[in-house]
């Protein structure tokens, strides 16, 4: 398992695996993605109080629970990156800031879009809604910093930094509708509670998890293409990458 | 041990005595904190009694921006006559002497601006209470501000196109503290408890003044490598 797991983190292997991998991710990605979509705007019944505003619901909550998880996984990486010096783990945190900079501001203007039929506003100054704007600007930082460099390493390790310090705002993002009164309302779906009791109907449910699956898988894809971007830049110099792209 | 608070405060007494050789320099943020609180009601029609409403968070958010304007310059002169290098190499935590150099900072910026707040707030109508409560809440806030500021200063410090990074940076770190720190006041003007927002405060003064040390020293070492 560890022998496997240390190679893995060798780019040349990586590159392969990643190589292997990325075309089945996206083509399940998109997939499911075309079967959600269909399913949330013709299957799903419209609801009884938002009628058919609801449907925002599929792009939006997959988007928001991706601009969390994305900023999450890069605090790990990051650790993992300033712990054991691992070159991959600072590749993954810079290759994922743009990604999840795009799904918070995804989260944001579906939100807005949302918020207007049903809230009869584009934007309130509530606690959810401030706490993913600073969310975006944190990705906003890190995505400016690595630019600010001009080598890879000390960058990508500057970021792996910020991404550390900035996860502070995660779980406020997360709890800030419970903790202040919040306009915007909890989560329906991904608690404990409501799998024991659901509170949205099994035929608006269904296409929704085909729309996170989706959505994350997507990410994976994404993420998987844009870090072998971020090794080949890197290892330029090196005899594999000379073999496998004839200049 | 009593060696390495020698060192910390070394470079403690380094920072007020380089400092206190150019007075001028080190009153700008105080000036620029008058200045910017002053913009505010040339803003709004004389006499406007939305003033008393705005007033926390013109005391907080000009406090903010003053204390950034000079952090940018933090460690530059450090990295350009190879004092960093020596902090680096010294066999003392790198962490701690940050720490001491941080403190120092926030003595030379933040208090002589938490000295002026009660004078800004009573021009801007604020009642006595809640400029009490806003002495307190700059307090516990402002040592997260310098030490946010220090950490993003770090971060910087070898990036040559840094320009306007370092607000992007720590102004979205600072949005607790802001909300916490104005909503303390905004408490005490409305009569409420302020016990709640002014422990939270505490609470992230003690995080930033333990843990951002540490990434500071981190980010230092990762830029001078």
């Amino acid at each position: 398992m560890w022998t496997w797991f240390h190679r893995l983190a060798s780019p040349p292997s990586f590159y392969r695996f990643a190589d292997l991998l990325a075309p089945w991710l996206l083509a399940l990605a998109l997939l499911l993605l075309a079967i959600g979509t269909y399913a949330g705007l013709f299957l799903a019944p419209a609801d009884y109080q938002q009628g058919d505003a609801f449907r925002v619901i599929y792009v939006h909550v997959p988007a928001a629970a991706l601009s969390l998880f994305v900023y999450s996984l890069m605090a790990v990486s990051a650790a993992i990156a300033l712990i054991w010096r691992m070159k991959l783990a600072e590749c993954a945190v810079v290759a994922a800031a743009p990604i999840g900079a795009s799904f918070t501001a995804l989260a944001l203007l579906t939100g807005m879009l949302w918020g207007k039929p049903t809230w009869g506003a584009y934007w309130v100054w509530d606690a959810r809604l401030t706490s993913e704007l600073v969310l975006l600007f944190l990705y906003m930082g890190v995505i400016g910093l690595n630019q600010a460099y001009s080598d890879a390493r000390t960058a990508a390790r500057a970021c792996a930094w910020l991404a550390l310090v900035g996860v502070v705002n995660v779980p406020i993002v997360h709890y800030s509708v419970q903790w202040w009164n919040s306009l915007h309302q909890g989560s329906t779906i991904l608690s404990l509670d409501a799998i024991r009791d659901p509170k949205i109907s099994g035929a608006m449910l269904w296409p929704l998890l085909l729309m996170l699956f989706g959505s994350f898988t997507f990410f994976f894809a994404v993420w998987l293409r844009r870090l072998q971007n971020e090794v080949l830049a890197r290892e330029r110099g090196a005899r594999w990458v000379q073999e496998l792209v004839p200049s | 041990m009593k060696a390495i608070l020698r060192a910390a405060w070394a470079v403690f007494a380094r920072e007020l005595r380089l400092a206190l050789r150019r007075p001028a320099e080190g009153a700008q943020p105080l000036v620029f904190y008058c200045v910017l609180a002053l913009l505010f009601p040339l803003g709004l029609a004389a006499q406007d009694s939305a003033l008393r409403a705005f007033a926390p968070a013109i005391v907080w958010v000009s406090a903010l921006l003053a204390a950034l304007l000079g952090i940018e310059r933090l460690f530059r002169s450090d990295v350009d006559d190879g004092t960093l290098e020596l902090w680096l190499l010294a066999d003392v935590p790198t962490a701690l002497l940050v720490a001491a150099k941080l403190a120092a900072q926030w003595l030379l910026i933040a208090a002589p601006l938490i000295v002026v707040a009660p004078i800004i707030a009573l021009a801007l109508n604020l009642e006595a209470h809640a400029v009490r409560i806003l002495v307190l809440s700059l307090l516990l806030g402002t040592p997260v501000l310098i030490f946010t500021g220090g950490f993003a200063a770090a971060l910087t410090v070898g990036a040559p196109r840094a320009g306007l990074l370092i607000p992007i940076l720590v102004l979205p770190l600072m949005c607790p503290a802001l909300i916490f720190g104005a909503g303390a006041v905004r408490a005490a003007q409305a009569g409420l408890a302020v016990e709640g927002p002014l422990y939270f405060l505490a609470a992230m003064m003690v995080m930033a003044l333990t843990l951002l040390p540490w990434a500071t020293a981190g980010a230092l070492r990762n830029a001078l490598e």
